[in-house]
């Protein structure tokens, strides 16, 4: 199948059709809290949490027996949620900085649910294949009833971010201030984590532990680079969250045997690469072009400057002078000069320049402006 | 001088580890003085600020705002925090900034309308800032941005302000147009706070003074007060300043 069959198949074929719709609100949801996630530069909690879920699906399984999606993301919120309010704990009661509690409950969470993985897989029980999907995620095991409760989760979600978006705004910017103003801080801070804990343990079926956390943070940080609204940042997010999931769904069915969760993530990768390159204002790109042409006009009003101050002494203003007067200028070169012969602001005859009366007010206005700021 | 107590601090004690930052301050702030609060590094006038705004908890003591507890008395008070305490490239604009002293009288859930909007216009104008009101607040420059946190006080219309610092990193005009504000909120009989480290200029901008170094070293008028002994005591070198010419 290539990439036009697949958009073809896709509208009719239900298995592609779920997996698709699976994948785009995926990126949709994580989209939107991954923007909250970045702006509270809380950008490694995401991969915190993703890890710590692991365990909970490991012991969800050995209580259960049965790997039913639901049960299993369950065991997965509430490891996660626990590994969270650790981290959130040890930053809190000890000295250790969040990077550290983030790192040591990462690291205990996921080894502990490695542990377990590769004892299930000891048992002696045919049921236990397939629990090692959750690494990386299968997206191809996505059924109707997954997309309906991913779908669920991010209506409500949008409800609540709907809701408190001027209580979420302010904690964002300023979460001292917005104590004083007489809100529970906490309450916020425990619903928008509540939240990215939900969205985490949603993806992991798709995308996996692993890699759960690119899917969170790409896409906002490709939005950041667009705008600086932050509404418009969380749509956009969730665009290109939901762009992510359906090109990224898209590749991996077109090409055989590619696995779907990293494909995706590194679809969302392309979108932060081309942001950061070729976004307008922040841009590496444009923010080279215009350092490199604030140079150019800086260096010919310098050099335009220079002749004023010479031309000035004479009463004629466009006496010739020589070119050589110009080489005592630190900056002067003959491209300058040939700018602003093309400008029209001086006139070449030999060796000699001279100002033209566009030049000499264009300069003396320069000098003004300079002065006045 | 029977003026009315605007704040007052009784046994206030606060730590973060081991080594009280606070230790047991007591402070009555008389309503419609402009007072600094000056003393070392490390001295807790920070603390101490927000301490009293319940964002920081205390091991002991308590705060009443005009006779009650303050968590009763929000709406009368306003904050200024220290302008390094957040992040402005964060995107949003300086009109947006504003409007969020607006709504802790909007409480939750609720939106601003016009009625906001218009206050928070009216607080940027105050600062001479109106024209940079679409402004992303990253390209504004550490003086505006200074202003834009005055402006969202103002919006809250309180009678007690709390600054931290409003005069760090801004250049002489904006230093003048933030001291002529805080006078004229004297003026309109508010009662204004003001963490404070340029001790020459003290006498010129303010009239009640507190000395802090962990604990109160002393309080009141900056004519009684603000003297070469209490700036050795809280300091703990000899301080010589030729304040009163």
């Amino acid at each position: 199948m290539n990439l036009n069959e697949y958009f073809s198949l896709v509208f009719s074929d239900y298995t592609l059709r779920t997996i698709t719709l699976g994948t785009a609100i995926l990126g949709a949801v994580c989209g939107m809290l991954g923007s909250f996630a970045v702006l509270r530069k809380q950008s490694l909690l995401g991969d915190a949490i993703s890890h710590a879920a692991l365990p909970g699906i490991a012991i969800a399984f050995l209580i259960t027996g049965a790997k039913d999606t639901n049960t299993l993301l369950l065991g997965a919120l509430v490891s996660g949620l626990i590994g969270t309010f650790w981290i959130k704990g040890i930053t809190s009661k000890t000295h250790l900085k969040s990077d550290t509690a983030l790192g040591l409950i990462l690291s205990l969470f996921f080894g502990f649910g490695m542990l377990l993985l590769t004892f299930i897989q000891k048992q002696p029980n045919a049921n236990q294949a397939g629990l090692d999907k959750y690494l990386f995620g299968q997206a191809a095991t996505l059924v109707e009833s997954d997309v309906w409760l991913m779908a669920s989760v991010t209506g409500l979600c949008l409800f609540v971010i709907l809701l408190f978006w001027k209580e979420f705004k302010m904690l964002l910017f300023d979460p001292d201030y917005t104590k004083t103003l007489g809100f529970n801080t906490r309450i916020i801070d425990i619903l928008i984590t509540s939240f990215i804990v939900l969205a985490i343990v949603l993806g992991l079926q798709t995308v996996g532990v692993v890699l759960m956390s690119a899917m969170l943070l790409a896409p906002a940080a490709a939005a950041r680079q667009w705008t600086n609204s932050l509404s418009t940042m969380v749509i956009l997010a969730s665009i290109i969250g939901a762009l992510s999931g359906v090109f990224g769904t898209a590749i991996s069915a077109s090409q055989n045997n590619l696995s779907t969760g990293p494909v995706i993530v590194l679809v969302a990768s392309v979108f932060v690469l081309f942001s950061f390159i070729f976004s307008p204002s922040r841009g590496l790109l444009f923010r080279q072009w215009r350092f490199i042409k604030n140079r150019r006009d800086l260096e010919q009003h310098k050099t335009l400057a220079f002749m004023y101050h010479i031309a000035k002494t004479h009463d004629n203003i466009s006496h010739p002078h020589t070119i050589k007067i110009l080489n005592n200028f630190q900056g002067f070169t003959r491209g300058t000069l040939q700018k602003l012969v093309k400008k029209n602001y001086v006139e070449l005859e030999g060796n000699m320049w001279s100002l033209t009366d566009e030049g000499f007010k264009t300069a003396s206005n320069l000098y003004n402006q300079q002065s006045n700021e | 001088m029977a003026q009315n107590i605007a704040v007052k601090v009784d046994d206030l004690t606060v730590a973060y580890n081991y080594k009280p930052v606070l230790w047991d301050i007591d402070l009555e702030i008389p309503e419609g003085v402009l007072m600094a609060i000056v003393g070392p590094n490390g001295a807790g006038k920070s603390t101490l600020i927000k301490a009293i705004l319940g964002i920081l908890p205390p091991i002991a003591g308590s705060v009443t705002i005009y006779g009650k507890p303050y968590k009763k008395q929000r709406s009368l008070v306003a904050y200024v925090p220290q302008k390094g305490s957040v992040d402005w490239d964060f995107p949003t604009t300086a009109l947006d900034v504003v409007m969020m002293g607006t709504y802790g009288s909007l409480g939750w859930i609720k939106r601003p309308r016009q009625k906001e909007k218009k206050a928070a216009l009216e607080a940027l104008e105050k600062v001479g800032m109106l024209a940079f009101k679409s402004r992303q607040i990253s390209q504004l420059s550490g003086g505006q941005q200074q202003r834009i946190f005055l402006a969202r006080a103002l919006v809250q219309n309180a009678s007690i302000y709390f600054m931290d610092e409003p005069f760090q990193g801004v250049d002489a005009t904006t230093e003048i147009a933030i001291i002529n504000i805080l006078k004229e909120l004297r003026k309109a009989g508010k009662t204004v706070i003001v963490v404070h480290h340029d001790l020459q200029t003290v006498p010129e901008y303010f009239d009640w003074v507190t000395f802090l170094n962990v604990k109160k070293i002393a309080t009141g008028p900056v004519k009684d007060i603000f003297n070469d002994d209490n700036l050795t005591k809280t300091y703990g070198i000899n301080y010589k300043v030729s304040i009163q010419e």
